[in-house]
């Protein structure tokens, strides 16, 4: 499958036909949902918040947003929407859906004063930050903007989940970085992962509120959630855990042996390539 | 756009990001619109203590709606007491007292007046940003970014 953000910039590739398309097809209407309802688990509302939809095309996610509990956890909730593509805001008014939208590009920030949102939500968008059309945009600058605008306008304790795209690992690494250095505490989720299916959720929280001021503590209480702390990485300079190796193995292990499972014992060819016998 | 996303919106231009004449933006040539929307009350106790009461009171007077109180209202006088002290040491399950007079006025300028069409204009830059069909048009050509 060629991915649309390799051939046209969103506000081009989605046009009338094509937004019409996405949005009728039941199948993307039914991974949608799903992911939608996946993000909203992880950001664990309890009461009717504010919430801004990064990519929200035709108001897809906004139609769960805007339903009561328990359908959605603490709502209905009140959301702004952004997209790039007018077909696709399009779509969303004659659906008459809600929440505000905003015909916006999400590479050149987030235009709300700080602290207004209690949570953000964004699905299959942030890959497209990653294609700039001209010289004078570069994909680090634009999500650079992004996440430091999202930062600015969320609330101290607040959450943004955004599952996304990656083309591969070395984007997934340069969204999360970038989340990273505009001061969120991230972490990453895989569902499904390896698989055809596989759908990757980036879940960001803004320091402050109930916090205790450890950005990461938040990402790392939700279960399956992979801590990516930059400060670690400072630390552990020189002996730098890599997926698959040993200490990697080690800590594997030791989680699993905590939560009361059975693991092998460690030994000298614990983590060691074996050879391949023909 | 809600009178209450007005009141949360900021120029995009990064050369007006810390000025406070960048806040609110100002309506102009504004067509409204009332978009009858169900009453939240607990949305409403969570987003008003981060309403901006001074601004919200200079974009109603920009749009000729009826004149608001120089200060905020206390959030007792919005909220019945039985909804919140009361309930917590009464064991029962508290009944839905009958929203207030106060609470159904900003339910109605925050979430049920709407700009249809317009400008929001930038006090600080001058910038213009389009509203049509309720949708802002806030991209920027990319030398304002
Ligand atoms: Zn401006």
């Amino acid at each position: 499958m060629s991915r649309p953000e390799d051939t046209l910039p969103p506000d081009l590739f989605y046009n009338d036909s094509e937004s019409r398309k996405y949005t009728t097809s039941s199948r993307i209407q039914h991974i949608q949902s799903n992911m939608t309802h996946r993000a909203l688990s992880l950001l664990s509302l309890t009461h009717p918040s504010l919430i801004l939809d990064i990519g929200c095309g035709s108001g897809l996610s906004g139609e769960i947003l805007s339903s009561p509990d328990p359908d959605t956890p603490g709502g209905p909730h009140i959301w702004i929407g952004m997209d790039i593509s007018a077909s696709m805001l399009a779509v969303a008014l004659e659906k008459e859906v809600e929440g505000d939208l905003f015909l916006a590009d999400a590479g050149q920030g987030v235009p709300f004063r700080p602290g207004t949102f209690d949570a953000a939500i964004s699905i299959s968008a942030v890959q497209w930050l990653c294609n700039a059309e001209t010289s004078d945009e570069s994909p680090a600058g634009r999500l650079s903007r992004f996440f430091a605008g999202l930062y600015g306008s969320l609330r101290r304790g607040g959450r943004a989940v955004c599952q996304f795209y990656p083309k591969n690992d070395e984007q997934k690494k340069m969204i999360s970085s970038a989340a990273v250095r505009a001061g969120f505490g991230a972490g990453l989720l895989e569902d499904d992962p390896g698989t055809k299916s596989a759908k990757t959720y980036l879940v960001l929280t803004v320091g402050g509120g109930q916090l205790d001021g450890d950005i990461t503590g938040v990402v790392s209480g939700i279960e399956g959630v992979d801590v990516i702390d930059s400060r670690r990485k400072h630390r552990e300079k020189g002996r730098r855990e890599v997926k698959g190796g040993k200490a990697w193995i080690m800590r594997k292990k030791e989680q699993m042996e905590r939560k009361g499972k059975v693991v092998k014992a460690n030994s000298k060819y614990t983590g060691r390539k074996r050879n391949i016998a023909f | 756009m809600k009178i209450l996303t007005l009141n949360f919106l900021t120029c995009a231009r990064k050369a007006c990001k810390a000025e406070p004449a960048a806040f609110p933006l100002h309506p102009r040539d504004a067509e409204l619109e009332i978009v009858e929307a169900e009453l939240n009350t607990e949305f409403l106790r969570n987003v008003l203590p981060r309403v901006e009461w001074e601004a919200l009171r200079v974009v109603t007077e920009e749009l000729g709606l009826p004149s608001l109180p120089n200060v905020a209202p206390e959030p007792d006088a919005i909220f019945p007491a039985a909804s919140t002290a009361a309930a917590a040491t009464a064991n029962e399950t508290p009944a839905n007292p009958a929203p207030t007079q106060l609470l159904q006025d900003l339910h109605h300028l925050l979430l049920e007046t709407t700009i249809l069409s317009g400008k929001l204009v930038c006090g600080n830059c001058g910038h213009e940003y389009a509203v049509k069909e309720g949708i802002a048009n806030f991209l920027l050509p990319s030398h304002l970014v």
